[in-house]
């Protein structure tokens, strides 16, 4: 196990960690979760060897315990990423990330002519295809997929 | 019955299949009797951000003729919309001086949102390329006049089914009734793969052909559309198949006695002008059922039917 190794990034006493995220999408894990205002420590590190990966990126939130829906848009960008809750600084809890049925408000529906790239609305899509990742606008009724999805800023 | 006092209307799938029925039998009534006092107390408002001549007079005679009073405005030029307001403050604004908004907008899902802010019910005029489900509702009401009922029908749809939002609706709401769709259209501009899924998924079958003199014989209803030149990237390509989803009096020699022809106008030259004069044409007709499907509807939603 990892954790009995000398950690580069170090243990958290309470919180999640999210181990196993793509290196390339480390930070959008962190906005998607709107970790850049969290209050508390956030350890975060990146190209960190991995034996299933090569090489990962893993972040630790102290204090910090997510619900399932929130947690799980991380799914989009990071589908085997790990989900460990800490509590005294054991694992008390170890999941993989699960694509939600609805997803409000982190990603822009791509049909330029959709009201919500013209007002401030917050975006809800229905996932109607978790496989192929295929959303449902609620607003303009048009799909977005893996291929058009954009982050909002 | 269901009680759609207090619903919005915004798209096809917001209503069952009995509210549709129920809609209709209420159209039914007002178009026996279409003049009846009874919104006399009511305010409508229709707020028309792109222009529209059939859609909105449609309305505005069907509010009228049921003694409501209307506001609103048929173009958003001179309105505090150009002066940057958004969608939202104009709703809210309007909601409060009025009992029910009539919305088109052109951008799409605009009237979902709309009926989410307004405090009183939205009925969807058309946003953008998206819904437009009281047209469809007057497709479903003048197929069920014209054919004694909506079930068991053979519905051929013509013309650009890719880009038609009315064939899109109205495939849909057919699926309720077990129809059989017959798609003519250019290989271009066929229906779209997920609305052929709604076909798939309610176990009903499609075929889809090239020529229209395909589907004369077997159609109870042919619903035309027209095929607009700026769908085609290549100019040439719209000349070689503008001709194949035109619709002359010629051709309907042998189609059934009871068939009928709809549009959801404006017609160019899909349906040629010799046909208007045959017992099939119904383009206009169905045309006039909108104004007593919108009476239906906003009396039913104003909760006085």
């Amino acid at each position: 196990m990892e954790a009995k190794k000398e950690l580069v990034v170090s243990a958290i006493e309470n919180g999640t960690v999210i181990d196993h995220i793509p290196t390339d999408v480390v930070y959008q894990v962190i906005r998607i979760l709107g970790l850049e205002k969290y209050n508390d420590e956030v350890l975060i590190g990146n190209y960190l060897h991995s034996g299933k990966f090569g090489r990962k990126g893993i972040v630790k939130i102290k204090n910090k315990f997510f619900d399932k829906d929130e947690i799980n848009k991380i799914a989009l960008v990071a589908p085997l990423a790990s989900i460990i809750t800490i509590r005294n600084y054991e694992v008390v809890e170890k999941i993989k990330a699960e694509i939600p049925d609805h997803i409000d408000h982190i990603i822009k529906c791509m049909n330029p002519k959709c009201i919500t790239n013209f007002e401030q609305i917050e975006t809800k899509f229905d996932v109607v295809d978790k496989e192929n990742l295929k959303l449902r606008c609620h607003y303009c009724e048009k799909f977005t997929t893996k291929e058009t999805m954009k982050f909002q800023d | 019955m269901g009680n759609l006092k207090g619903r919005n209307l915004i798209s096809i799938t917001d209503f069952s299949k009995e509210e549709y029925i129920q809609v209709l039998d209420i159209a039914e009534e007002f178009e026996k009797k279409p003049k009846q006092p009874i919104l006399s107390d009511k305010v409508v408002a229709t707020l028309f951000f792109e222009p529209s001549t059939r859609t909105r007079l449609s309305f505005e005679s069907a509010a009228n003729q049921l003694g409501a009073r209307i506001i609103g405005f048929s173009d958003p030029g001179g309105t505090s919309v150009q002066k940057g307001e958004s969608l939202h403050d104009t709703i809210v604004m309007v909601a409060s001086y009025a009992d029910l908004i009539v919305m088109r907008n052109p951008k799409e899902g605009s009237s979902r949102y709309a009926s989410e802010v307004s405090a009183v019910p939205v009925i969807n005029a058309g946003d953008g390329a998206n819904q437009h489900p009281t047209q469809c509702m007057l497709d479903l009401y003048s197929i069920r006049k014209t054919q004694g009922t909506l079930e068991n029908l053979q519905i051929a749809c013509v013309g650009d089914l890719k880009y038609g939002r009315t064939v899109h609706s109205l495939v849909q709401a057919m699926c309720n009734f077990n129809a059989t769709f017959h798609l003519v259209s250019p290989q271009e501009l066929k229906l779209p793969s997920s609305v052929k899924a709604s076909i798939k998924n309610a176990g009903l079958k499609y075929y889809q052909y090239t020529d229209l003199n395909d589907v004369i014989q077997t159609a109870d209803i042919i619903y035309m559309t027209r095929v607009q030149r700026e769908r085609f990237p290549d100019p040439l390509e719209y000349e070689r198949v503008k001709d194949s989803c035109i619709l002359s009096a010629s051709m309907l020699k042998d189609c059934k006695p009871t068939m009928k022809v709809l549009h959801p106008l404006p017609r160019v030259n899909e349906i040629t002008v010799d046909v208007d004069s045959t017992p099939y044409a119904y383009y206009f007709q169905q045309a006039q059922n909108g104004v007593y499907v919108r009476q239906a509807l906003m009396a039913a939603i104003l909760g006085v039917r």
